[in-house]
Protein backbone atom coordinates (compact mmCIF):
# COMPACT_ATOMS: atom_id res chain seq x y z
CA UNK A 1 0.00 0.00 0.00
CA UNK A 2 1.35 3.46 -1.04
CA UNK A 3 0.68 6.98 -0.29
CA UNK A 4 1.54 9.86 -0.95
CA UNK A 5 0.85 12.27 2.06
CA UNK A 6 0.51 11.76 5.88
CA UNK A 7 -1.30 13.95 7.82
CA UNK A 8 -1.59 14.37 11.81
CA UNK A 9 -4.88 16.05 12.57
CA UNK A 10 -5.40 17.24 16.16
CA UNK A 11 -3.22 14.83 17.73
CA UNK A 12 -2.23 14.84 21.29
CA UNK A 13 0.03 12.54 23.65
CA UNK A 14 0.19 12.01 27.07
CA UNK A 15 2.30 10.28 29.29
CA UNK A 16 0.61 9.58 32.14
CA UNK A 17 -0.52 13.39 33.29
CA UNK A 18 2.66 14.63 31.09
CA UNK A 19 1.58 16.16 28.27
CA UNK A 20 4.28 15.70 25.12
CA UNK A 21 2.10 16.68 22.53
CA UNK A 22 -1.26 19.07 22.22
CA UNK A 23 -3.67 18.94 19.30
CA UNK A 24 -1.06 19.57 16.57
CA UNK A 25 -2.08 19.50 12.96
CA UNK A 26 0.46 19.51 9.85
CA UNK A 27 0.32 17.56 6.54
CA UNK A 28 3.72 16.32 4.68
CA UNK A 29 3.48 15.56 0.80
CA UNK A 30 5.91 13.82 -1.25
CA UNK A 31 8.70 15.66 -2.14
CA UNK A 32 8.78 17.82 1.14
CA UNK A 33 11.58 17.88 3.68
CA UNK A 34 9.45 19.42 6.70
CA UNK A 35 11.87 20.38 9.48
CA UNK A 36 10.60 19.64 13.21
CA UNK A 37 12.23 22.15 15.44
CA UNK A 38 12.32 22.79 18.39
CA UNK A 39 14.43 22.31 22.15
CA UNK A 40 14.59 18.94 23.99
CA UNK A 41 11.13 17.92 24.93
CA UNK A 42 9.01 19.90 22.52
CA UNK A 43 7.71 16.47 21.43
CA UNK A 44 9.69 16.01 18.12
CA UNK A 45 10.72 12.37 19.31
CA UNK A 46 7.26 11.88 19.99
CA UNK A 47 5.61 13.14 16.94
CA UNK A 48 7.78 10.72 14.88
CA UNK A 49 7.41 7.46 16.85
CA UNK A 50 3.58 7.92 16.36
CA UNK A 51 3.91 8.68 12.99
CA UNK A 52 6.76 5.34 12.81
CA UNK A 53 2.87 3.48 14.59
CA UNK A 54 5.55 2.60 17.68
CA UNK A 55 3.29 5.26 19.47
CA UNK A 56 -0.20 5.44 19.64
CA UNK A 57 -1.43 9.12 20.17
CA UNK A 58 -3.93 9.88 22.84
CA UNK A 59 -6.18 11.58 20.79
CA UNK A 60 -6.45 12.94 17.19
CA UNK A 61 -5.94 11.50 14.00
CA UNK A 62 -2.92 10.36 11.36
CA UNK A 63 -3.55 9.69 8.12
CA UNK A 64 -0.94 8.00 5.45
CA UNK A 65 -2.93 8.44 2.69
CA UNK A 66 -5.96 7.52 3.25
CA UNK A 67 -5.54 4.73 5.84
CA UNK A 68 -5.99 5.56 9.30
CA UNK A 69 -3.27 4.83 12.14
CA UNK A 70 -5.07 1.99 13.30
CA UNK A 71 -5.11 0.44 10.00
CA UNK A 72 -1.61 0.57 9.54
CA UNK A 73 -0.17 -2.60 9.69
CA UNK A 74 2.76 -3.97 7.80
CA UNK A 75 2.08 -2.72 4.43
CA UNK A 76 2.14 0.71 5.94
CA UNK A 77 4.90 -0.10 7.88
CA UNK A 78 6.89 -1.40 4.90
CA UNK A 79 6.66 2.31 3.40
CA UNK A 80 8.44 3.65 6.79
CA UNK A 81 12.12 3.98 7.00
CA UNK A 82 12.93 5.34 10.42
CA UNK A 83 16.57 6.69 11.62
CA UNK A 84 16.92 7.07 15.61
CA UNK A 85 18.75 8.64 17.84
CA UNK A 86 20.42 5.24 17.91
CA UNK A 87 21.81 3.68 14.86
CA UNK A 88 19.52 0.76 15.34
CA UNK A 89 22.41 -1.91 13.95
CA UNK A 90 23.59 -4.48 15.95
CA UNK A 91 27.13 -3.89 16.79
CA UNK A 92 28.75 -7.65 16.83
CA UNK A 93 27.25 -8.42 13.05
CA UNK A 94 29.05 -6.86 10.14
CA UNK A 95 28.32 -4.14 8.09
CA UNK A 96 26.92 -7.06 5.19
CA UNK A 97 24.80 -9.07 7.90
CA UNK A 98 23.16 -5.97 9.68
CA UNK A 99 21.86 -5.15 6.18
CA UNK A 100 21.13 -8.72 4.87
CA UNK A 101 19.35 -9.20 7.86
CA UNK A 102 16.99 -6.02 7.80
CA UNK A 103 16.55 -6.74 3.66
CA UNK A 104 15.22 -10.27 4.66
CA UNK A 105 12.96 -9.25 7.20
CA UNK A 106 11.39 -6.82 4.58
CA UNK A 107 11.35 -9.70 2.05
CA UNK A 108 12.60 -7.84 -0.81
CA UNK A 109 14.29 -9.50 -3.51
CA UNK A 110 17.82 -8.91 -5.33
CA UNK A 111 18.93 -8.87 -1.52
CA UNK A 112 22.42 -9.23 -2.41
CA UNK A 113 22.57 -6.06 -4.97
CA UNK A 114 20.23 -4.16 -2.44
CA UNK A 115 23.06 -4.71 -0.01
CA UNK A 116 26.34 -4.16 -2.38
CA UNK A 117 24.20 -0.63 -3.42
CA UNK A 118 23.71 0.65 0.09
CA UNK A 119 27.48 -0.09 1.14
CA UNK A 120 28.48 1.78 -1.47
CA UNK A 121 26.34 4.56 -0.93
CA UNK A 122 27.45 4.69 2.77
CA UNK A 123 31.12 4.49 1.43
CA UNK A 124 31.59 1.57 3.25
CA UNK A 125 31.85 -1.29 0.69
CA UNK A 126 35.83 -2.08 1.88
CA UNK A 127 34.47 -2.63 5.30
CA UNK A 128 31.83 -4.28 4.66
CA UNK A 129 32.69 -7.34 6.29
CA UNK A 130 33.93 -6.17 9.58
CA UNK A 131 31.78 -6.16 12.75
CA UNK A 132 29.95 -2.95 13.33
CA UNK A 133 31.01 -2.12 16.57
CA UNK A 134 34.81 -1.39 15.16
CA UNK A 135 33.10 1.55 13.00
CA UNK A 136 33.20 5.19 14.07
CA UNK A 137 29.74 7.13 15.24
CA UNK A 138 29.99 8.26 11.58
CA UNK A 139 29.92 5.42 10.07
CA UNK A 140 27.56 3.76 11.90
CA UNK A 141 25.80 6.66 10.94
CA UNK A 142 26.01 6.46 7.29
CA UNK A 143 25.24 2.62 7.53
CA UNK A 144 22.26 3.84 9.54
CA UNK A 145 20.38 5.89 7.29
CA UNK A 146 21.60 3.03 4.77
CA UNK A 147 19.72 0.30 6.62
CA UNK A 148 16.81 2.79 6.83
CA UNK A 149 16.45 2.94 3.40
CA UNK A 150 16.87 -0.06 1.95
CA UNK A 151 13.31 -0.69 1.56
CA UNK A 152 12.78 2.57 -0.59
CA UNK A 153 10.09 4.14 1.76
CA UNK A 154 7.90 6.53 0.96
CA UNK A 155 8.02 8.10 4.50
CA UNK A 156 11.53 8.34 6.10
CA UNK A 157 11.73 9.97 9.45
CA UNK A 158 15.17 10.74 10.49
CA UNK A 159 16.03 12.02 14.12
CA UNK A 160 18.95 13.94 15.02
CA UNK A 161 20.35 12.07 11.59
CA UNK A 162 23.36 14.33 11.31
CA UNK A 163 24.62 13.45 14.95
CA UNK A 164 28.10 12.13 14.50
CA UNK A 165 28.98 13.37 11.52
CA UNK A 166 31.61 15.58 10.47
CA UNK A 167 31.12 18.95 8.42
CA UNK A 168 31.32 16.91 4.60
CA UNK A 169 29.56 14.21 5.93
CA UNK A 170 26.22 16.14 7.12
CA UNK A 171 26.69 17.94 3.90
CA UNK A 172 26.34 15.08 2.14
CA UNK A 173 23.63 13.64 4.11
CA UNK A 174 21.73 16.98 3.07
CA UNK A 175 22.30 16.25 -0.71
CA UNK A 176 21.38 12.41 0.01
CA UNK A 177 18.13 14.01 1.59
CA UNK A 178 17.47 16.43 -1.34
CA UNK A 179 17.59 13.70 -3.66
CA UNK A 180 15.34 11.33 -2.01
CA UNK A 181 12.49 14.36 -1.59
CA UNK A 182 13.05 15.08 -5.43
CA UNK A 183 12.46 11.22 -6.30
CA UNK A 184 8.74 12.17 -4.30
CA UNK A 185 9.63 10.76 -0.72
CA UNK A 186 7.89 12.64 2.04
CA UNK A 187 11.19 13.43 4.95
CA UNK A 188 10.05 14.32 8.09
CA UNK A 189 13.36 15.46 10.05
CA UNK A 190 13.91 16.32 13.57
CA UNK A 191 16.98 18.51 14.58
CA UNK A 192 18.41 20.85 16.57
CA UNK A 193 21.09 22.03 13.74
CA UNK A 194 19.23 25.12 12.30
CA UNK A 195 22.32 25.58 9.88
CA UNK A 196 21.81 22.19 8.31
CA UNK A 197 18.46 23.07 8.91
CA UNK A 198 18.16 26.04 6.71
CA UNK A 199 20.26 24.34 4.24
CA UNK A 200 17.87 21.24 3.56
CA UNK A 201 14.50 21.61 4.74
CA UNK A 202 11.68 23.11 2.28
CA UNK A 203 9.08 23.68 5.28
CA UNK A 204 9.93 24.22 9.11
CA UNK A 205 7.34 23.44 11.87
CA UNK A 206 8.45 24.27 14.96
CA UNK A 207 7.20 22.57 17.98
CA UNK A 208 6.90 24.03 21.64
CA UNK A 209 5.99 22.36 24.92
CA UNK A 210 4.48 20.06 22.68
CA UNK A 211 2.01 22.46 20.77
CA UNK A 212 2.68 23.50 16.91
CA UNK A 213 4.21 27.64 17.47
CA UNK A 214 4.65 27.90 14.14
CA UNK A 215 5.48 26.89 10.46
CA UNK A 216 7.06 28.53 7.73
CA UNK A 217 6.79 27.65 4.40
CA UNK A 218 10.24 30.02 3.82
CA UNK A 219 13.15 28.57 5.65
CA UNK A 220 15.48 30.86 4.86
CA UNK A 221 16.28 32.90 8.05
CA UNK A 222 15.20 29.69 10.32
CA UNK A 223 17.50 31.10 13.11
CA UNK A 224 15.64 34.17 13.35
CA UNK A 225 12.21 32.69 13.05
CA UNK A 226 12.73 29.67 15.32
CA UNK A 227 13.85 32.56 18.42
CA UNK A 228 10.66 34.23 17.79
CA UNK A 229 8.51 31.30 18.14
CA UNK A 230 10.19 30.10 21.07
CA UNK A 231 10.00 33.12 22.73
CA UNK A 232 6.14 33.39 21.56
CA UNK A 233 6.34 35.75 18.90
CA UNK A 234 6.66 33.47 15.76
CA UNK B 1 1.55 -18.11 7.80
CA UNK B 2 4.93 -18.34 5.56
CA UNK B 3 6.18 -14.77 6.17
CA UNK B 4 5.52 -14.72 9.86
CA UNK B 5 7.51 -17.94 10.33
CA UNK B 6 10.03 -16.34 8.27
CA UNK B 7 10.58 -13.59 10.00
CA UNK B 8 10.37 -15.53 13.45
CA UNK B 9 12.82 -17.84 11.99
CA UNK B 10 15.24 -14.77 10.88
CA UNK B 11 15.27 -12.63 13.90
CA UNK B 12 16.01 -16.10 15.83
CA UNK B 13 18.93 -17.25 13.22
CA UNK B 14 20.33 -13.59 14.28
CA UNK B 15 19.77 -13.99 17.97
CA UNK B 16 22.04 -17.07 17.92
CA UNK B 17 24.99 -15.43 15.44
CA UNK B 18 25.04 -12.87 17.67
CA UNK B 19 25.33 -14.85 21.04
CA UNK B 20 27.98 -16.77 19.02
CA UNK B 21 30.13 -13.82 18.25
CA UNK B 22 29.86 -12.57 21.78
CA UNK B 23 29.46 -15.90 23.98
CA UNK B 24 27.93 -13.53 26.38
CA UNK B 25 24.83 -14.88 27.35
CA UNK B 26 25.71 -18.90 27.54
CA UNK B 27 28.82 -18.50 28.97
CA UNK B 28 27.48 -16.29 31.74
CA UNK B 29 24.48 -18.25 32.27
CA UNK B 30 25.96 -21.50 32.68
CA UNK B 31 28.79 -19.77 35.35
CA UNK B 32 26.12 -18.83 37.23
CA UNK B 33 24.18 -21.95 36.82
CA UNK B 34 27.12 -24.19 37.88
CA UNK B 35 27.68 -21.56 40.91
CA UNK B 36 23.92 -22.09 41.96
CA UNK B 37 25.02 -26.28 41.71
CA UNK B 38 27.65 -25.99 43.30
CA UNK B 39 26.73 -24.05 46.05
CA UNK B 40 23.56 -25.62 47.01
CA UNK B 41 25.34 -28.97 46.48
CA UNK B 42 27.59 -28.24 49.35
CA UNK B 43 24.88 -27.42 51.78
CA UNK B 44 22.36 -30.16 50.82
CA UNK B 45 24.67 -33.36 49.90
CA UNK B 46 26.51 -34.67 53.11
CA UNK B 47 28.68 -37.12 53.18
CA UNK B 48 27.70 -38.42 50.33
CA UNK B 49 23.76 -38.19 50.73
CA UNK B 50 21.57 -35.85 49.53
CA UNK B 51 17.97 -34.54 51.39
CA UNK B 52 15.20 -36.20 49.62
CA UNK B 53 14.20 -34.53 46.36
CA UNK B 54 16.84 -31.87 46.14
CA UNK B 55 17.81 -32.75 42.82
CA UNK B 56 14.86 -31.86 41.35
CA UNK B 57 14.38 -28.48 43.18
CA UNK B 58 17.96 -27.58 42.65
CA UNK B 59 17.54 -28.13 39.12
CA UNK B 60 14.77 -26.10 38.55
CA UNK B 61 15.65 -23.14 40.84
CA UNK B 62 18.67 -22.79 38.39
CA UNK B 63 16.83 -23.43 35.49
CA UNK B 64 14.70 -20.61 36.83
CA UNK B 65 17.44 -18.14 37.94
CA UNK B 66 20.06 -18.88 34.72
CA UNK B 67 16.15 -18.38 32.29
CA UNK B 68 15.93 -14.85 34.18
CA UNK B 69 19.56 -13.66 33.96
CA UNK B 70 19.08 -14.75 30.00
CA UNK B 71 16.02 -13.04 29.77
CA UNK B 72 17.60 -9.60 30.88
CA UNK B 73 20.26 -9.61 28.76
CA UNK B 74 18.86 -10.56 25.29
CA UNK B 75 16.41 -7.86 25.35
CA UNK B 76 19.40 -5.63 26.99
CA UNK B 77 20.92 -6.45 23.67
CA UNK B 78 17.93 -4.59 22.02
CA UNK B 79 17.36 -2.12 23.94
CA UNK B 80 21.34 -0.90 23.74
CA UNK B 81 21.01 -0.11 19.86
CA UNK B 82 16.86 0.64 20.01
CA UNK B 83 16.92 -2.31 17.72
CA UNK B 84 14.14 -3.54 19.09
CA UNK B 85 11.82 -0.49 17.10
CA UNK B 86 13.07 -1.28 14.17
CA UNK B 87 12.53 -5.49 14.68
CA UNK B 88 9.08 -3.60 15.88
CA UNK B 89 8.86 -1.54 12.65
CA UNK B 90 9.48 -4.16 10.23
CA UNK B 91 6.43 -5.18 8.10
CA UNK B 92 6.33 -8.36 9.12
CA UNK B 93 3.18 -9.26 12.21
CA UNK B 94 4.74 -8.20 15.32
CA UNK B 95 4.10 -11.29 17.11
CA UNK B 96 6.63 -12.48 15.17
CA UNK B 97 9.23 -10.77 17.07
CA UNK B 98 8.09 -12.32 20.09
CA UNK B 99 8.21 -16.29 18.27
CA UNK B 100 11.63 -15.09 16.95
CA UNK B 101 13.01 -13.94 20.29
CA UNK B 102 11.24 -17.21 22.38
CA UNK B 103 13.08 -19.29 20.10
CA UNK B 104 16.37 -18.05 20.87
CA UNK B 105 16.09 -17.62 24.46
CA UNK B 106 14.96 -20.98 24.51
CA UNK B 107 17.70 -22.15 22.14
CA UNK B 108 20.45 -20.43 24.57
CA UNK B 109 18.66 -21.62 28.03
CA UNK B 110 18.78 -25.67 26.22
CA UNK B 111 22.13 -25.03 25.51
CA UNK B 112 23.05 -24.25 29.67
CA UNK B 113 20.62 -26.86 30.55
CA UNK B 114 22.96 -29.51 27.93
CA UNK B 115 25.50 -28.52 31.16
CA UNK B 116 23.66 -27.86 34.18
CA UNK B 117 21.41 -31.73 33.88
CA UNK B 118 24.36 -33.98 33.78
CA UNK B 119 26.27 -31.48 36.69
CA UNK B 120 23.24 -32.08 38.98
CA UNK B 121 22.40 -35.79 38.24
CA UNK B 122 26.50 -35.78 39.20
CA UNK B 123 26.35 -33.82 42.12
CA UNK B 124 23.29 -35.38 43.67
CA UNK B 125 23.66 -38.63 42.75
CA UNK B 126 20.91 -38.23 41.14
CA UNK B 127 19.55 -41.22 38.11
CA UNK B 128 18.58 -37.68 35.92
CA UNK B 129 19.73 -39.57 32.82
CA UNK B 130 18.15 -42.87 33.21
CA UNK B 131 15.11 -41.72 31.37
CA UNK B 132 16.50 -39.55 29.23
CA UNK B 133 13.10 -39.02 27.01
CA UNK B 134 11.06 -38.44 29.98
CA UNK B 135 13.72 -35.75 31.57
CA UNK B 136 14.36 -34.29 28.31
CA UNK B 137 10.03 -33.42 27.61
CA UNK B 138 10.18 -32.05 31.30
CA UNK B 139 12.97 -29.85 31.14
CA UNK B 140 12.25 -28.74 26.96
CA UNK B 141 8.74 -28.04 28.02
CA UNK B 142 9.51 -26.47 31.20
CA UNK B 143 12.03 -24.35 29.61
CA UNK B 144 9.35 -23.49 26.91
CA UNK B 145 6.40 -22.45 29.53
CA UNK B 146 9.36 -20.37 31.78
CA UNK B 147 9.82 -18.56 28.66
CA UNK B 148 7.00 -18.11 26.92
CA UNK B 149 6.12 -15.70 29.44
CA UNK B 150 9.44 -14.64 30.24
CA UNK B 151 9.94 -12.87 26.93
CA UNK B 152 6.70 -11.30 27.14
CA UNK B 153 7.14 -9.40 30.05
CA UNK B 154 11.03 -8.94 29.30
CA UNK B 155 9.66 -6.97 26.02
CA UNK B 156 6.94 -5.47 27.65
CA UNK B 157 10.22 -4.18 30.56
CA UNK B 158 12.42 -3.05 28.63
CA UNK B 159 11.98 0.67 28.30
CA UNK B 160 11.37 0.80 32.30
CA UNK B 161 14.48 2.05 34.01
CA UNK B 162 13.62 -0.78 37.41
CA UNK B 163 13.21 -3.68 34.51
CA UNK B 164 16.34 -5.87 36.34
CA UNK B 165 14.05 -5.63 39.24
CA UNK B 166 10.86 -5.96 38.01
CA UNK B 167 11.10 -8.83 35.77
CA UNK B 168 11.91 -11.55 38.29
CA UNK B 169 9.21 -10.14 40.52
CA UNK B 170 6.28 -10.12 37.68
CA UNK B 171 8.26 -13.47 36.47
CA UNK B 172 8.13 -15.32 39.39
CA UNK B 173 4.91 -15.45 40.78
CA UNK B 174 3.43 -16.02 37.39
CA UNK B 175 5.61 -19.27 36.52
CA UNK B 176 4.61 -21.40 39.61
CA UNK B 177 2.59 -23.42 37.80
CA UNK B 178 5.93 -24.24 35.46
CA UNK B 179 8.08 -24.62 37.79
CA UNK B 180 5.99 -26.82 40.50
CA UNK B 181 4.82 -29.20 37.42
CA UNK B 182 8.76 -29.51 36.52
CA UNK B 183 9.58 -30.27 40.31
CA UNK B 184 7.00 -32.78 40.73
CA UNK B 185 7.71 -34.54 36.96
CA UNK B 186 11.57 -34.77 38.32
CA UNK B 187 10.78 -36.15 41.25
CA UNK B 188 8.63 -38.88 39.70
CA UNK B 189 11.04 -39.74 37.50
CA UNK B 190 14.02 -40.14 40.26
CA UNK B 191 11.56 -42.32 42.71
CA UNK B 192 12.79 -45.72 42.90
CA UNK B 193 10.78 -46.83 41.07
CA UNK B 194 10.16 -44.20 39.05
CA UNK B 195 6.34 -43.11 38.37
CA UNK B 196 6.63 -42.98 34.90
CA UNK B 197 2.28 -42.39 34.77
CA UNK B 198 2.75 -39.53 37.28
CA UNK B 199 5.81 -38.12 35.03
CA UNK B 200 3.59 -38.25 31.85
CA UNK B 201 1.18 -36.57 33.74
CA UNK B 202 3.31 -33.91 34.62
CA UNK B 203 4.59 -33.60 31.02
CA UNK B 204 0.97 -33.05 29.81
CA UNK B 205 0.52 -30.28 32.31
CA UNK B 206 3.43 -28.59 31.18
CA UNK B 207 2.49 -28.91 27.57
CA UNK B 208 -1.00 -27.41 28.22
CA UNK B 209 0.67 -24.68 29.93
CA UNK B 210 2.55 -23.79 27.63
CA UNK B 211 0.01 -23.97 24.99
CA UNK B 212 -2.09 -21.32 26.83
CA UNK B 213 0.94 -19.23 27.68
CA UNK B 214 1.75 -19.11 24.58
CA UNK B 215 -1.52 -17.88 22.39
CA UNK B 216 -1.67 -15.63 25.23
CA UNK B 217 1.73 -14.13 24.67
CA UNK B 218 0.78 -13.82 20.60
CA UNK B 219 -2.96 -12.53 21.08
CA UNK B 220 -1.09 -9.61 23.53
CA UNK B 221 2.26 -8.81 22.30
CA UNK B 222 1.61 -6.16 19.71
CA UNK B 223 -1.27 -3.88 22.07
CA UNK B 224 1.43 -4.30 24.64
CA UNK B 225 4.26 -3.28 22.72
CA UNK B 226 2.62 -0.17 20.80
CA UNK B 227 2.57 1.91 23.95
Amino acid sequence: MDFDRISFTNVSRYFERRRALSHVTLECAGGEIVGLLGHNGAGKSTLLSIAATLLRPSAGEIRYGTAAFDDAGPDVRRRIGVLGHETQLYGELTATENLRFFASLYGMNRIEDRVALALSRAELSRRAHDAVSGFSRGMRQRLALERALLHEPRLLLLDEPFTGLDHHASLAMADRLASLAAEGRIVLLATHDLDLAERVVTRAAILRDGRLAAIHNDPRSLRARYLDAQIGTG
Amino acid sequence: MRPFLTAAWLIARKDLTVEVRSREIVATTVFFAVSCTLVFAFSLVQEGRTVVDAAAGLLWIAIAFSGTLALGRTFERERFNDTLRALMLAPSDRPAIYVGKLLGILAMLLAVELVLVPLVGLLFQAPLLAHPGLIGALVLLGTLGFCAVGTLFAAMLVRTRSRDVLLPVVLYPLTIPVIIAGVRGTVAVLASPPDLAMAQFWIGLLASFDAVFILLALWTFEPVMTE
